[in-house]
């Protein structure tokens, strides 16, 4: 498994040394609370993203996974400016945009597009699919060669849908076809970067992958750098040269794909690997590890002190409570493979000596089966 | 299934008879647009203490059936026909009161979204031992002290107090296990797992799953896991059943339907799914086309407007006849046995490397 992977991971390594598209720095966004009466004071913040440093290259796909609340989406719409950041930097082709207003974020709006995660309601149901792909087009005062709708009718078969239903509404197509008018719509500006939040998430199984294959093929045909963002871990592989695993608001690692998938070092990166369900198509695929946390991801409200995930972590010792990890790249790491982590994992997905059960009641349970049937085997 | 015999089932050498046997099952809702066919001759089989998946795309009539089979769709505006026997009761024609005697007793379910499932008006602990009083007769002393038993079964922390607290002070992973103890109250022969994990995320589903599977060895209650995850399947199921458009399309164990799928529908999914150790360079293979409206669904094999494999088959069957599904490891295609060995070795295996 790990010798067919070789390849794309050298491969990986040196697109770090690609010209930088975007940077980001420190990201942060806090969303205040209101509370009290009779006048309403902050009582406190949601923070949302914490500090989130990333880079994405020219023609680049880096995907972003972690789980609900860990601040995925709300990165992505700072990236797009939809959301204003509390503190940091966001830098796009070397000028700060971080603060930039209506009028200077213009020409950079146009290159940066988004793609949403429900197709039913990212599309205006009063505007026939040729103006919702058009208005793009008009707002900026874009002329395309031989007119917008010559335009939008090559969009229309670029995405694998039929030209002639340009004046369609969005009701007459399926699930899948509307994201393929999303995806027709992000490119109507000819982008050089594509935020996709959750892009196949609400498709059924059979139409994700027709999805998945188009954004594969416009970005390596145009060469579209993308931002993907998803909680699907081997969607994120299969699209992603470069993989950011975010933790309440944190990127707890980042690094190229085989090392991420195949060498991840940070606690959390293996609890999320284990716990992805594979469907076992050959006997011997059952020599994963397997990690059980307990419980759910604290509210990020008031967010645990030192490393985020220790109160999950089977790992943490005093340290992690007083003193935050940083992102930094450790002794056999490859380069920029970066773990936030005191006491690093070994690289390796192989299966350990001894399972690793934190939720109380499995344990309980494992220990009463192992106890009756004598030794058994508690892999999953 | 037109070629119904009822003869005992083939592939349970062990010889232990079917607890819950569906025959035929159709189940039609009359909309405004027309009549809908959300089921149509489904028949399968579950044993008692074992798990039979069932996977299929939404719209496949998965959820439907289980709810027919716990009675719970309007009589006024569906259609039932067919055979449904728990442990030898016909459940098709029970009455409301039969129904009302088993649900929650002898079967019980676990839904989706645990936040709609559970009242927001009642407490935790209230809507747990509800059940246990109506149908054990127990008292409220007796009731709650079992309701805490179960939440501690369940890995709720401070079981005692979490007891008098709402559904919304429940953490969404904790919701589901209120739920799967709230279903195990009654010590249930069946149990419908609809998606219970499609709302959670990865890490919590892992906890969810393994504990539902031990749960299971504990209670020795036959479980129907219904999902259109392949991989959750992979991981609970001991059978499996394969659903389009209202149709089983194949059954077998999850071993044999994993590692050997046989009817195109199968294989389409499962070459669709990008794997945690496949090849990237790879594209994935998807199944072209949509799924069928169930209002005028296509005549013949359902699957043969997006099967890539119809030029196989002699003349226009797929067009005009339906596969029928035999008993035991089947599928429902027209393409023979081996033609179906030869495109799996040839063409489907190597895509799933």
């Amino acid at each position: 498994m790990s010798d067919n992977l070789t390849l794309p991971a050298q491969k990986g390594s040196t697109d770090t040394s690609k010209e930088t598209l975007l940077e980001v720095k420190g990201l942060t966004k806090h969303f205040p609370i209101y509370g009290g009466f009779p006048i309403k004071r902050k009582v406190g913040a949601v923070q949302a993203v914490d500090g989130v440093d990333l880079t994405v290259g020219v023609g680049e796909s880096v995907g972003l996974v972690g789980e609900s609340g860990c601040g995925k989406s709300t990165t992505g719409r700072l990236i797009t400016r939809l959301l204003e950041p509390t503190a940091g930097k966001i830098t796009y082709l070397g000028k700060d945009i971080t603060r930039a207003s209506r009028r200077q974020l213009a020409p950079v709006r146009s290159e940066i597009q988004m793609i949403f995660q429900d197709p039913y309601s990212s599309l205006n149901p009063r505007q026939t699919v040729g103006t919702i792909i058009k208005s793009p087009m008009e707002v900026n005062g874009i002329e395309p060669e031989g007119g917008r709708e010559k335009k939008v009718r090559e969009l229309l078969e670029l995405v694998g849908l039929n030209p002639e239903h340009y004046n369609r509404f969005p009701h007459e197509f399926s699930g899948g076809q509307r994201q393929r008018i999303g995806v027709a719509r992000a490119l109507a500006l000819n982008p050089k970067l594509i935020v996709a939040d959750e892009p196949v998430s609400a498709l059924d199984v059979s139409i994700q992958a027709q999805v998945v294959n188009l954004l594969q093929k416009v970005q390596q045909e145009l060469g579209i750098a993308f931002l993907f963002i998803a909680h699907d871990l081997a969607i994120v592989r299969h699209f992603s040269q470069r993989v950011a695993v975010m933790y309440l608001g944190k990127v707890v690692e980042v690094g190229d794909r085989d090392s991420i998938y195949n060498r991840p070092r940070h606690p959390y990166t293996h609890a999320l690997l284990s716990a992805v369900p594979e469907v076992a198509i050959d006997d011997e695929a059952e020599d994963r590890e397997r990690i059980r946390l307990y419980g759910d991801v604290p509210s990020p409200i008031s967010p645990p002190s030192g490393c985020r995930f220790r109160t999950r972590c089977w790992k943490a010792q005093d340290k992690c409570a007083s003193e935050e990890p940083p992102l930094v790249q450790i002794s056999g790491n490859r380069d920029g493979h970066l773990t936030a982590c005191h006491f690093p994992e070994d690289p390796t997905t192989e299966a350990r000596a001894e399972d690793v059960v934190l939720d109380p009641a499995l344990k309980a349970l494992e220990k009463d089966a192992a106890g009756e049937s004598g030794p058994k085997v508690t892999k999953g | 299934m037109t070629t119904l015999t009822k003869t005992e089932d083939a592939p349970a050498p062990s010889g232990s008879e079917s607890f819950l046997s569906v025959r035929d099952l159709r189940v039609q809702f009359s909309t405004e647009d027309g009549i809908v066919k959300a089921v149509d001759g489904l028949s399968f089989d579950v044993e008692r203490g074992k798990t039979l998946g069932i996977v299929g795309e939404s719209g496949s009539g998965k959820s439907v059936t289980n709810l027919t089979i716990l009675g719970l769709h309007n009589p006024r505006t569906s259609t039932i026909d067919g055979e449904i026997l728990l442990d030898g009761k016909e459940l098709v024609t029970a009455t409301e009161k039969e129904l009302e005697q088993l649900r929650g007793n002898k079967m019980a379910m676990i839904f989706q979204d645990p936040l709609t499932a559970l009242s927001p008006y009642y407490t935790v602990g209230r809507q747990l031992s509800e059940p246990y009083m109506k149908h054990k007769g127990a008292s409220k002393k007796e009731a709650k002290d079992r309701a805490i038993q179960m939440l501690e079964k369940v890995g709720i922390p401070q079981p005692k107090v979490r007891f008098d607290d709402y559904p919304h002070q429940f953490s969404g992973g904790m919701r589901q296990r209120a739920m799967i103890a709230m279903s195990l109250m009654c010590d249930p022969d069946l149990l419908i797992a609809d998606e219970p994990t499609t709302a959670l995320d990865v890490t919590v589903q892992a906890q969810i799953l393994d504990l539902l599977k031990d749960l299971q060895q504990e209670f020795g209650s036959a479980i129907i896991f219904i999902t259109h995850d392949l991989g959750v399947i992979s991981h609970m199921a001991d059978d499996l059943l394969v659903m389009y458009a209202g149709r089983a399309v194949e059954r077998g164990s999850v071993k044999e339907v994993l590692h050997e799928p046989k009817h195109p529908y199968t294989w389409g999914l499962l070459s669709s799914m990008p794997r945690l150790d496949g090849d990237i360079h790879e594209m994935l293979t998807p199944i072209p086309g949509t799924p069928p409206s169930l209002l005028n669904p296509p005549t013949g094999c359902r699957f043969h407007p997006r099967c890539a494999f119809t030029g196989e088959v002699m003349g226009t069957l797929c067009t005009d006849t339906r596969p029928p599904l035999a008993d035991g490891r089947a599928s429902a295609c027209h393409l023979t046995a081996e033609q179906k060995q030869t495109i799996f070795i040839d063409k489907i295996q190597p895509r799933l490397r």
